[in-house]
């Protein structure tokens, strides 16, 4: 019955989690950037 | 020892080291709690979708500046990070309706502003914040040559003038002051375009 009930369940309540291309897109992005200094600045460098 | 065993601290700290494969284990641990706490509030895949990135673009960028408070949990963290970009996604939807595109039908495919998109105002707006914290950094007689041709665009007679030098000297200040600038920009990788 318990089985039945959550099968039931409109699928817009179960989150499935991020998609995988998200989760590239993430590692993409960090591998990327790289934070340069100079004096009081701080400048964000996103090498492709 | 295997990696999914490493403590968060131990991932973060690694990452913040250079180690990018303890950023994605730390990503793979945690994704569906986060996941399911932002889908929790907006009840929506994309926009959950789209906050889940933003968080963890948030964290990245806040790791790798170095600006991550190691006396506090990392999960924890994160939830803060997503909580407060759920609230941002309430407040910019309260301020603009939702308009919902049929199938047949979608509203950008008759409308436009005409304008550039608010993202690219942004850009331009930091680009040039830049450029005139630059522009501080050069000596002051060539900080003033550039000023006046650049940004109130005056003749190099009139800076001649105005500086009480040669056109020459003007000139060759104006040089300088754009080989300077390079230099910074070459010297640190900095990069001034959208």
């Amino acid at each position: 019955m318990a089985k039945l009930y959550k099968e039931s369940l409109p699928e817009s309540v179960k989150p499935l989690g991020p998609k995988e291309d998200t989760i590239k897109l993430l590692l993409s992005f960090s591998k990327a950037l790289s934070i340069s200094h100079y004096k009081n600045m701080t400048f964000e460098i996103l090498n492709n | 020892m295997l990696m999914e065993n490493v403590k968060d601290s131990v991932l973060v700290r690694q990452y913040i080291e250079g180690d990018e494969g303890s950023l994605e284990i730390l990503i793979r641990r945690h994704k569906q709690r986060i996941y399911s706490f932002i889908f929790s509030k907006v009840m929506d895949r994309d926009i959950t979708e789209d906050v889940f990135q933003d968080t963890f673009i948030k964290v990245i960028k806040t790791l790798k500046r170095g600006k991550y408070n190691e006396e506090g949990k990392f999960l924890p963290w994160v939830m803060r990070i997503a909580h407060n970009l759920v609230i941002d996604h309430f407040r910019r939807n309260k301020r603009m309706p939702k308009f919902q595109s049929r199938n047949d039908f979608d509203i950008f495919d008759v409308i436009s502003d005409g304008e550039e998109s608010m993202e690219y105002e942004m850009i331009t707006s930091q680009l040039h914040d830049d450029v005139k914290r630059l522009v501080e950094e050069l000596p002051e007689d060539q900080k003033e040559v550039l000023v006046m041709r650049i940004y109130k665009e005056m003749s190099f007679k009139e800076i001649a003038a105005a500086t009480d030098v040669s056109i020459n000297t003007a000139l060759g200040r104006m040089r300088y002051a754009l080989i300077n600038l390079r230099k910074v920009i070459d010297k640190h990788n900095i990069v001034l375009t959208r």
